[in-house]
């Protein structure tokens, strides 16, 4: 499981995507054949509210090196208010992780609908790159994972 | 004091209440503690003083499960929780009856000692009904005056107002002494670079001992059962293994009361390690009041907490990082 | 007697780290608790109590037993090695020295808990008599001189000086490793015995001094059992774990397992009888109410635990529960509580 020190860091990244929106709209990036990242590793959630906290801090926990959270554009959440509430609670949750010195841009939300294969690639792929430059998460895991 | 118990005793004779929550005296100078009183002579031990901080809201979610009426004394910051709780249908409204009591700020006995105070004999000043301005405090290396304010608990000098937000009846005058803003230190944190502002949370939460006294005393911890607690749950509620399970735990503790916390200050208080909790709290609030508009929770029953409600045109995310 | 200037004391940790470890109270974010020197840490002995007691230093708060790594097919498991690097601890109190011995009973007895043993085998304990004790304090009740504590080697800090004596085996070799920092001291001598008794006469004076624990004994278990005051004295209890995490003899732990995504992680850490989970079980848990946990504590260290080790108790009076104690109730509140009660239940 060790990295040899001359191999390229390969960025741990989870994304939370709703089933309604986003999640089809990574199905039409793959039907599309529209490239990005194998370092995104995608977590399947009934809608982008489902997401608690825990769910993040999880991730960073077992060993992410940054955590993306995709649902439907506000408005059209497939129950209605859904990423409404998801809205709130990330901004809040991201604003505290900044707060205790976790670089920002390795949290971050979109939204991504069924038809926007092309976002989400984009996006991923720029996510994916911005987490290259920040480099390996050493503030926010357990070290237990590590090895 | 004394119209007060001349007033609990009553309401207990009368048959209004069947138990008084408040505070009997402790062996030492200092340490009250929260007590049940169902008997006129239990009154002997009942105190009410500047060390009386404990917020009984707490106490009020088992005690308005009982039988009867339970009265409860409650200082002005205390009577938020307790609305909180009735928001959250924690406590029984019709089980409570509320005496508003005076507060003129309440003191901190570890801030006492830290100022080189020990072998505490008696202190004199701490009394809710004297103006005295200072606390006489005789030791067995000396006698020591401190004034008052600065023997008082952090979150006192950030007092919300002198105002009960629920109350049957009020005995007692209360004090607004607010001398500092709330807000001023988790600004400064902010404004720190990423690194520093790790290296402080770093340096205060590897003092921390797992020992949940944050979560057991806070009103708005009222899970019957925490997610910590689950044995489901491979991160343990009470091992500081990892540097790692001490900020999922805060991170956690402080989320979930976000929109509730009525920033009580009770998790500092009971810190044993002195960690300043609230500034995880604080930090909630302040950006709820940034992005939300102001809000205080437990000053108002009938306004939806800023994490059960939403509007179409809330920020997105992104400003965090926006903000720089 | 020997002694050395307190100016000099940066030096004499220096010297006593180079090679082994070197645990002593050290002040972090305003709390003194015991850690390993460093040359920057910010060492304090002049606070009487650390928060936390030192018994992290024999029995941490939490351990590797063993892991597990899983690759592919194959399973390797790492048994935890022994503490194999000798240590010294500096600035234990007299009441806290006591904790260990409390400890030992435990521990050291069959079976013996081999991280345990291999820990105290390599430690060295260097204890410093109390110098102003505090309104918390209630050593004398059990016994416990804190005017001249047990240990490897017993210090004194008086005007600006630490006089240093070697007790044993352990002490001395210590104390060779040091000696040219070390002075001699004839005179020194005199000036100990004056603190002893000053100090001696403050505990005196004390307020928790006078307290006396008759009835408190292992034949008093179903009296004390079935006493109706648990019920009213458990009442401002919060169930949080702050009292058993501070205390010094409580032995406690729990046995878990981490999931590292790629193994796992068995350790110990330690538990609490104020939480709900406490010696859980398959079928439940055979505590369920607060009075109950509450209960186990105080019976454990004042009934149980002299029952089972020649009418030891398992408190030593070092007060931290006293101070921190979010609803100020404590181990003297309720020999206190029994007291006034005697009458009644007889």
């Amino acid at each position: 499981m060790s990295i040899e020190a001359n191999e390229e860091f390969r960025p741990k990244i989870v994304a939370f995507c709703c089933n309604w929106c986003s999640y089809a709209g990574a199905d039409l990036a793959g039907s599309s054949r529209l490239a990005y990242p194998a370092d995104v590793k995608i977590i399947r959630v009934p809608c982008s509210c489902r997401v608690n906290p825990m769910f993040i801090l999880r991730a960073f926990e077992k060993g992410a090196d940054g955590v993306i959270m995709c649902g439907c554009h506000p408005g059209d959440c497939h129950y209605s208010t859904g990423n409404y509430y998801a809205r709130r609670r990330m901004t809040l949750l991201f604003s505290m992780l900044d707060y205790i010195g976790v670089e920002n841009g390795r949290t971050r939300v979109e939204w991504v609908s069924a038809a926007e294969g092309v976002k989400f690639s984009t996006t991923m792929n720029e996510f994916v790159e911005k987490i290259h430059s920040l480099g390996k998460n050493v503030r926010l895991g357990d070290l237990r994972c590590r090895n | 004091m004394q119209e007060l118990i001349a007033r609990a005793k009553e309401l207990l004779a009368n048959g209004t209440v069947a138990r008084v929550l408040g505070w009997k005296a402790g062996d030492l100078p200092y340490n009250p503690e929260p007590a049940y009183f169902e008997k006129e002579e239990d009154f002997k031990d009942f105190v009410y003083n500047g060390f009386c901080g404990a917020n009984l809201s707490k106490y009020m979610i088992e005690a308005t499960k009982l039988e009867g009426k339970t009265l409860v004394c409650l200082k002005p910051c205390d009577t938020y929780s307790f609305n909180q709780l009735i928001m959250e249908h924690r406590v029984d409204r019709e089980k409570a009856y509320i005496i508003g009591v005076g507060c003129k700020g309440k003191l901190d006995i570890e801030k006492i000692k830290k100022q080189g105070i020990k072998g505490i004999q008696s202190i004199s000043g701490a009394e809710i009904t004297d103006d005295a301005e200072t606390l006489t405090i005789n030791t067995l290396y000396g006698d020591k005056t401190i004034p008052y304010a600065d023997g008082m608990l952090e979150r006192c000098h950030v007092c919300k107002g002198k105002e009960h937000k629920i109350y049957d009846e009020i005995i007692g005058e209360s004090k607004d002494t607010k001398d500092a803003d709330r807000f001023d230190e988790v600004s400064r944190i902010e404004s720190m670079k990423p690194e520093e502002k790790f290296a402080f949370f770093q340096k205060e939460l590897s003092k921390c001992i797992r020992c949940n006294a944050c979560r057991n005393a806070c009103p708005a911890c009222s899970c019957r059962k925490c997610v910590f607690d689950s044995n489901k749950f491979d991160s343990s509620q009470k091992a500081n293994v990892d540097s790692f399970e001490e900020k999922m735990f805060h991170i956690i503790r402080a989320f979930h009361v976000a929109g509730r916390c009525t920033d009580c200050g009770e998790c500092s208080r009971v810190c044993p390690q002195g960690i300043p909790l609230h500034l995880f709290n604080r930090k909630f609030i302040k950006d709820i009041d940034e992005f939300y508009g102001e809000f205080q929770a437990g000053e108002d029953i009938t306004v939806k907490g800023p994490l059960t409600s939403f509007t179409f045109e809330d920020v997105e995310p992104s400003v965090v990082a926006e903000r720089g | 007697m020997y002694k050395i200037a307190k100016e000099n004391l940066p030096a004499l940790f220096q010297r006593i780290a180079e090679g082994q470890d070197l645990i002593l109270p050290i002040s972090n974010g305003g709390q003194v608790n015991y850690g390993v020197w460093t040359e920057d840490a910010d060492v304090d002995i002049e606070t009487l109590k650390s928060v936390k007691s030192p018994k992290d230093a024999f029995f941490p708060q939490s351990e590797n037993l063993y892991t597990c790594v899983r690759e592919g097919k194959k399973l390797q498991i790492t048994p935890e090695e022994l503490q194999q690097k000798d240590f010294v601890v500096f600035g234990m109190k007299a009441c806290d020295i006591q904790g260990v011995e409390v400890l030992d009973k435990v521990f050291l007895s069959e079976p013996v808990d081999t991280f345990y043993a291999a820990r105290r085998q390599h430690g060295t304990i260097v204890a410093m008599a109390c110098h102003e004790p505090e309104e918390t304090c209630f050593c004398k009740v059990f016994g416990i001189d804190a005017a001249e504590p047990k240990a490897d080697v017993a210090t004194w800090l008086i005007d600006g000086e630490l006089c240093w004596k070697p007790l044993t085996e352990k002490g001395e070799t210590l104390t060779k490793a040091v000696a040219d920092l070390l002075s001699d001291d004839a005179a020194a001598d005199a000036k100990v015995e004056n603190e002893k008794s000053a100090i001696r006469a403050i505990i005196d004076k004390l307020p928790y001094s006078d307290l006396s624990l008759e009835g408190w004994n292992g034949d008093a278990l179903t009296e004390k059992f079935n006493s109706p005051v648990w019920e009213e004295l458990y009442k401002p209890c919060l169930a949080c774990g702050t009292c058993t995490f501070v205390c010094p003899t409580c032995q406690c732990y729990d046995i878990k397992d981490y999931d590292t995504g790629h193994g796992v992680q068995r350790y110990r850490c330690w538990d609490s009888c104020m939480y709900s989970d406490f010696t859980m079980m398959a079928h439940g848990n055979n505590r369920n109410s607060q009075m109950q946990r509450f209960r186990q504590r105080f019976m454990h260290k004042l009934v149980y635990f002299p029952a089972n080790n020649d009418g030891m108790y398992s408190c030593v009076g070092c007060g931290r529960c006293v101070e921190k104690c979010p609803s100020a109730l404590n181990i003297v509140k309720v020999i206190k509580a029994f007291q006034n009660q005697g009458g009644e239940n007889a």
